[in-house]
């Protein structure tokens, strides 16, 4: 028989499972996406620019999107945070009510920025097919509608799964974080609004 | 929270640990059976199947390298058209840097290793991870499909534009190769975020982060490396294919758009890239050098913080790659003095080596000749790397052999002599035997003299006028020779790589059995048996030292109170992995391969038509919602012992 040894063990049986912000793997991952999806971002803009740079009228022999919808969407969006913001503080409480109240808020916000969404694409303006412009301002604009969609798929899903018997601490988590989430998919509208809407107007003067 | 009972330590179970190895085997079991296989979670599952695809690009991709090694040994010899050669040369270049490097240095040496050495039982996201790899296979096949139907990518393994463009890129060529990178970069980005949260909240209590073994660090570095430089391929990929299937205008100069915007986006991901290669490579070589110097690696910070400079640097250097394309002078200068100042701390990092070496006692085992190979080779590379970063000798060797032989000095030496080295030192781990030492030796041998053979010649003929990317040659132009001796070193490497592959049969059958910890190393994966058990550790390890089983104290704690009726894991503070909160992996499923099925077509689809992502992203989001739909019973059982973090 071989020798025993005396080993000491670290007892984590009271650790927390259920923990939100840094304490929470998906936390960390939804993180993880934000940075991916903000580079990608990031590099479209600055194509935009870069385009702009290789070209001398801009945008090239037509008006610039029309203000209207872009800026009610920026407004709507602004306006979700609230809600969002209640609904995420009440999921660290494990506030049942609260959060299915915020999350169908939300979920109906989400909708409301996709119909006005649906009218923006109407008033920008320009084809994707005519030059690089409306190629650039087509694609920054597809790639904000991508993630509006993804997250309101995601919201609508999570506000349907806190009405079943399935809820657990998990759920609250998730919760948070789709709030998370949502300030990305709302923060990142404010330059790419800026770029689409603003730019050619000051680029311009 | 520390309190003492007696647990055995030594090799033999008491019945009590048998009978806790056996509940954590029935929950950790893999499915098994033909569905069992699109099931699989489990990181060291999904890590072994990375490494063997990838291993099979990369004989692929050797092989054809083998026929363009046959084509140009003969001046104007017609083995291959021209228009096959294109097709040659581009598919192993593409398959090489997407299908073979970044999948086998990056991808399954992460995905297999780094749970094990940070003590946890999975990967951080083990569904994610399946699908991670389900792409990645599906893009590979699609890339070889297409090939076989004559549909193989044949612009170069950057698909320039304009001549990949719409109007110079007829067919669907240019079109399967912008796909294969939207495949591969999924599987990539996903990797990186797994390895992230791995490393920061998974790691065994006590690994704090001057704790974290190098090659860990190296993955780390990596990782954020992927997620920062990858959305730019991303988006120039993208572009390409919107241009050629919806009618953008990105690259199109009559309509205000401009090609240089394809290589500025390009470069931005494709000179990290390199380093994604080359930085796992450099953290093999720190393992092995230690490991077999038996002693701590000296100036772990200075190896450390090289490999995090290389890692900012990297991305400032993409224009390197574009002097030839008539950007500003006072450009050209800036990048040519941050190209030669990356080469700092990649020296810091090879004095470190050789103090190691220089100082401990050295074992030379096979991995080690890898070691010692990599530093001749890449060295090798670096200085032809100095010539080529100053910009009046980059015109003047602008795309002939002498870049050719340029990359595969650094890509085969920063990538496949520490990846054959990393084969000899983790294989009994992987498998529980051991390779031939002999057939190891003679691999080595064979591969480095052959390397050696093949490329360097390729430095003079370039250096004489060969432009790279051609497929044949006049016999007056004095090349021949030269290219005779290439094709005949590639023999070598050839017989080199059999050699390899029976080594690695034989020993599957019959090799010596490895135990726990052949080497003697240090690092945590050393501390379970060889395979792994698919819970990885009985007892999930404490840590004490940067060699967590060198500096073990006699009496190191193990962890104790997981419940071992789910998949539990410990998650632990960022910067001092002090214990925080336990959580639990999701099971095996079949969602994840569903769901690469679904984002398969949709991509593939989207090569014909623009319906392709529209319509093809219902599916996708349908068995995305399936994979993350809760289960009924885990979310009871949760539920009824959950704790809140208290605020
Ligand atoms: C096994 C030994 C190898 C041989 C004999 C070999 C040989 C060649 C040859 C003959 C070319 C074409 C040159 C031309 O016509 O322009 C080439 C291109 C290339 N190789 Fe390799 N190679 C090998 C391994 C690798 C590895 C391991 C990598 C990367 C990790 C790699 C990456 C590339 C790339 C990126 C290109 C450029 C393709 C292009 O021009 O688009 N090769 N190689
Ligand atoms: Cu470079």
């Amino acid at each position: 028989m071989a020798e025993r040894v005396e080993r000491p063990v670290l007892d984590v049986s009271r650790l927390p499972t259920v923990g939100f912000g840094s304490r929470s793997i998906t936390w960390w991952g939804i993180m993880g996406m934000m940075a991916i999806e903000g580079t990608v971002f990031v590099l479209m803009i600055a194509s935009y620019f870069y385009l702009h740079s290789r070209n001398s009228e801009w945008p090239p022999h037509r008006n610039p999107p029309d203000l209207l919808w872009g800026t009610v969407n920026l407004v709507l969006f602004l306006i979700s945070v609230v809600p969002s913001e209640w609904y995420r503080r009440r999921a660290r409480k494990g506030d049942l009510r609260a959060v299915q109240i915020g999350l169908v808020l939300v979920s109906l916000f989400g909708i409301g920025n996709v119909i006005v969404r649906y009218f923006e694409l109407w008033h920008l303006n320009t084809d994707w097919s005519i030059d690089a412009y409306g190629s650039a301002v087509w694609t920054l604009m597809g790639l904000h509608v991508l993630h509006l969609l993804t997250d309101l798929v995601d919201t609508i899903v999570l506000t349907v799964i806190f009405f079943t018997p399935l809820v657990e601490g998990k759920r609250f988590q998730d919760a948070e974080e789709n709030a998370a989430y949502w300030y990305f998919v709302v923060g990142f509208w404010i330059p790419i609004y800026l770029v689409i809407y603003w730019a050619p107007r000051w680029l311009h003067a | 929270m520390i309190t003492t009972t007696a647990i055995e330590s030594t090799a033999e179970l008491t019945e009590q640990e048998r009978a806790q190895a056996a509940r954590l085997e029935a929950v950790w079991r893999e499915p098994t059976g033909f569905w069992g296989w699109f099931k699989a979670v489990h990181h060291t599952t999904i890590g072994k199947r990375y490494a063997v695809t990838a291993f099979g690009f990369f004989l692929l991709a050797g092989l054809l390298a083998g026929g363009m090694r046959l084509q140009l040994a003969f001046p104007e010899a017609h083995i291959l058209s021209n228009d096959l050669y294109n097709q040659f040369f581009t598919m192993h270049g593409s398959t090489m840097m997407f299908l073979f490097a970044v999948p086998m240095m990056f991808e399954a040496m992460s995905v297999y290793l780094v749970p094990l050495m940070v003590g946890t039982r999975n990967i951080a996201f083990p569904r994610l991870n399946a699908y991670s790899y389900y792409l990645y296979l599906f893009g590979g096949l699609m890339f070889y499909v297409a090939f076989a139907c004559n549909t193989g990518a044949d612009r170069g393994w950057f698909s320039y534009v304009p001549l990949a463009g719409p109007d110079y890129g007829p067919g669907k060529r240019p079109d399967f190769w912008a796909q294969l990178i939207t495949f591969t970069e999924v599987s990539g980005l996903a990797v990186a975020v797994e390895t992230i949260v791995t490393v920061f909240k998974l790691r065994a209590p006590g690994m704090s982060l001057n704790r974290i073994p190098i090659f860990v660090w190296g993955q780390v570095v990596v990782a954020f490396m992927v997620i920062f430089s990858l959305p730019g391929v991303v988006l120039s990929s993208t572009m390409l294919l919107m241009d050629r299937t919806c009618n953008t205008q990105f690259f199109n100069p009559a309509a205000g758009g401009d090609v240089l915007l394809y290589q500025h986006l390009f470069w931005w991901f494709g000179h990290p890239e390199v380093y994604i290669i080359f930085i796992p490579g450099a953290a093999i070589i720190s393992t092995i050098v230690t490991s077999f110097s038996r002693r701590h690696v000296f100036g772990y910070l200075v190896l450390v913080l090289s490999l995090v400079a290389t890692g900012f640097m990297a991305f400032g250097l993409w224009v390197h790659h574009m002097f030839a394309t008539g950007i500003p002078q006072i450009a050209e200068s800036y990048f040519t003095a941050a190209s030669m100042v990356i080469a700092i701390p990649t020296g810091a990092q090879v004095f470190c080596w050789i103090a190691t070496i220089a100082t401990g006692k050295v074992v030379l085992k096979t991995p080690m000749w890898w070691a010692i190979g990599f530093f001749f080779v890449f060295i090798m590379g670096g200085m032809t790397g100095m010539f080529v970063a100053s910009v009046p000798v980059d015109l003047q060797v602008h795309d002939t052999y002498f870049v050719v032989a340029h990359f595969h000095y650094v890509l085969i030496g920063g990538a496949v002599f520490p990846l054959f080295g990393a084969i000899t030192y983790w294989f009994p781990k992987v498998t529980g035997r051991m390779l031939n030492e002999t057939l190891g030796q003679l691999t080595f041998w064979l591969f480095f003299i052959g390397f050696n053979i093949t490329f360097f010649p390729m430095h003079l003929v370039g250096i004489r006028g060969m432009p790279r990317r051609v497929y044949t040659y006049q016999p007056n132009m004095g090349w021949t020779t030269l290219n005779q001796v290439e094709s005949l070193g590639y023999v070598l490497l050839f017989l080199a790589v059999c050699v390899l592959l029976v080594n690695v049969s034989r020993s599957l059958r019959s090799g010596a059995i490895a135990g726990p910890n052949p080497w003697n190393a240090g690092t945590l994966e050393w501390a379970t048996s060889s395979p792994p058990p698919q819970y990885n550790f009985l007892h999930l390890p404490t840590v004490n030292g940067r060699e967590a089983l060198w500096d073990a104290a006699p009496n190191q704690p193990i962890v104790a109170g997981l419940p071992d009726d789910a998949r539990s894991f410990l998650i632990t503070r960022t910067l001092d992995a002090e214990p925080e909160g336990r959580d639990e992996f999701p099971g095996p499923t079949i969602w994840p391969f569903l769901a690469a099925v679904a984002t398969s077509i949709a991509f593939i689809g989207s090569i014909f038509t623009p319906w392709g992502i529209t319509i093809g992203a219902i599916p996708v989001a349908i068995t995305m919602i399936g994979w993350f739909w809760p289960e009924r019973q885990p979310a009871q059982r949760r539920r009824a012992r959950e704790i809140w973090q208290s605020e």
